[in-house]
């Protein structure tokens, strides 16, 4: 699997560090009910297809939100953090 | 059908003509007391002793696929109590008392062996940490002795004791532990099921749960509706898609985990050994076969196949462990759907819709826990009170804050 950082194209996934998925970019305020930080922290929709999720390129230090397969490994483009929502 | 010397003997003599297919193929009724969506080895047994234990065999089990196609077929068959926490130490203390007992409780030869785990340590403070963590073995009533440098050379000659990165201090050694024919659990729990008359209906997805009033009323299947009063969710990494037909967002994320089997050799390693520093553990089967792997891949994947990167970890560990294995060639690589949760321990609880049941979560430790998994979810089911030894695999555990985390890796999925 080869993913594609915003910084230096594409790039193999040895170099990078995965987060989790794009609901990581979801975060909810400080005073929100313990049930919010709940589904922000643990749940998970855990889609069999295509997906965002967020990985980092250790090398460069970008993170990078990419779009990805979870059952055929097919890597599609990535935007960096700040533009992905 | 029951096995015997005796028959094994007479069926030899006349062509092995008598054999009979072990269970029915059944087509779904209309309806069933209850239902278990998923038909690997948590599933099957289940059912076994949702029957046996409970005397409830109006069930239905509903598998996507085939009998046991699932992690059932795809894991390292790695069988072992050594937990160290409260709620998971009495859990798989009472599954490795199952699997002691399970050949002749399913009258089928499931291969267990109990040669012996050593889990290896490298420094000081990973000595200390194996003496407590052997400590709450024995206090539990299981099994476990420290082996020093010595003694561990020993038993292990072959391993590379004085390598510069990771030398070896000692290891953990759990006598009980060790490996079983994984394929066979599922077969074995299966012909048990079927024989008391529970209907084992492969081939049939479930693509949605009816849910009246909060409460569930049976599921859509591809061959057509069924009615349940109770319902079980025991679908392993697929967990997550099958809650979603019922609403929920479930604490879970599914990840690739790999193994690995060598060309056939003689009889070389005779436990199993695990090498925390280097992320990998090996055994050797019946069939000559070394049987290894190591971490997750990291991402989440329903690939159910790994990328290289893990694939050269895991075989620069194992080279760092035990050089011999350098000239053996690797047979197959594989992967399986790992059913994450953020503290890496399992949930068997209710669910927020009544009579809905789950059993998941297991991450990559299920196999071990499917006698005692299968015997707590039916004890669930029948009674509605979680039984004793699996009360703290609680579904809302992470909102309360009464984590399970056996690693100490903090809350993310793919760190367990």
């Amino acid at each position: 699997m080869r993913i594609p950082c915003p910084c230096c194209g594409l790039r193999d996934l040895r170099e990078f560090t995965y987060l989790g998925s794009e609901t990581y970019l979801d975060r909810p305020a400080e005073d929100a009910p313990a049930e919010g930080w709940d589904a922000y922290l643990h749940l998970r929709d855990n889609p069999a297809g295509p997906v965002r999720d967020l990985w980092y390129h250790d090398p460069c230090g970008a993170w990078a939100c990419v779009n990805r397969d979870t059952v055929t490994h097919a890597v599609g483009g990535s935007v960096p953090l700040g533009s992905a929502r | 059908m029951r096995f015997s010397g005796l028959r094994v003997l007479a069926e030899g003599l006349r062509g092995n003509r008598g054999w009979a297919p072990h269970w029915r193929k059944p087509d779904p009724k209309r309806a069933y007391d209850m239902i278990i969506i998923g038909g690997g080895g948590h599933g099957l047994s289940t059912a076994y002793y949702l029957a046996k234990n409970h005397g409830i065999t109006d069930i239905a089990v509903l598998e996507k696929g085939y009998l046991g196609g699932g992690n059932i077929g795809r894991n390292t068959t790695i069988v072992r109590a050594n937990y160290f926490l409260p709620g998971n130490s009495e859990f798989y203390s009472h599954s490795l008392k199952l699997w002691e007992g399970l050949e002749h409780e399913l009258n089928f030869n499931v291969m267990h062996s109990q040669r012996g785990l050593i889990n290896l340590f490298h420094s000081d403070g990973q000595r200390d940490a194996f003496v407590r963590r052997g400590n709450a073995m024995l206090a539990q009533g299981d099994d476990a002795i420290l082996l020093g440098r010595e003694e561990l050379r020993e038993i292990l000659p072959y391993l590379d004791h004085d390598q510069g990165r990771f030398p070896i201090y000692g290891g953990l050694y759990h006598k009980r532990g060790g490996t079983a024919r994984h394929d066979a659990v599922a077969w074995g729990y299966a012909r048990g099921a079927d024989g008391m008359g529970v209907d084992l209906i492969e081939n049939c997805e479930v693509t949605g749960i009816r849910i009246e009033g909060g409460k569930v009323t049976g599921v859509s299947t591809t061959r057509g509706e069924i009615a349940a009063r109770k319902v079980g969710i025991v679908a392993a990494g697929r967990s997550g898609q099958v809650a979603a037909m019922a609403g929920l967002r479930l604490p879970i994320e599914s990840h690739v985990l790999q193994a690995f089997v060598t060309e056939g050799l003689k009889p070389v390693i005779d436990h199993v050994i695990s090498f925390g520093m280097g992320h990998f553990y090996i055994s050797q089967s019946d069939k000559g076969g070394l049987v290894f792997g190591g971490d997750l891949d990291f991402y989440a994947s329903y690939g159910a196949r790994g990328n290289l990167p893990m694939a050269e970890h895991v075989m620069e560990a194992g080279m760092t462990l035990m050089p011999m294995i350098g000239r053996a060639r690797v047979l197959r690589a594989w992967g399986g759907i790992m059913d994450m949760t953020p503290d890496g321990s399992p949930i068997i609880d209710r669910t927020p819709v009544e009579g809905l049941y789950l059993d998941g979560g297991w991450c990559y430790g299920g196999f071990k826990a499917v006698p005692a998994s299968g015997w707590c979810m039916a004890h669930l089911m029948a009674t509605e009170t979680p039984h004793p030894v699996a009360r703290r695999f609680r579904l809302d555990r992470f909102a309360t804050g009464h984590l399970l985390d056996e690693e100490g890796t903090g809350s993310q999925h793919n760190l367990h």
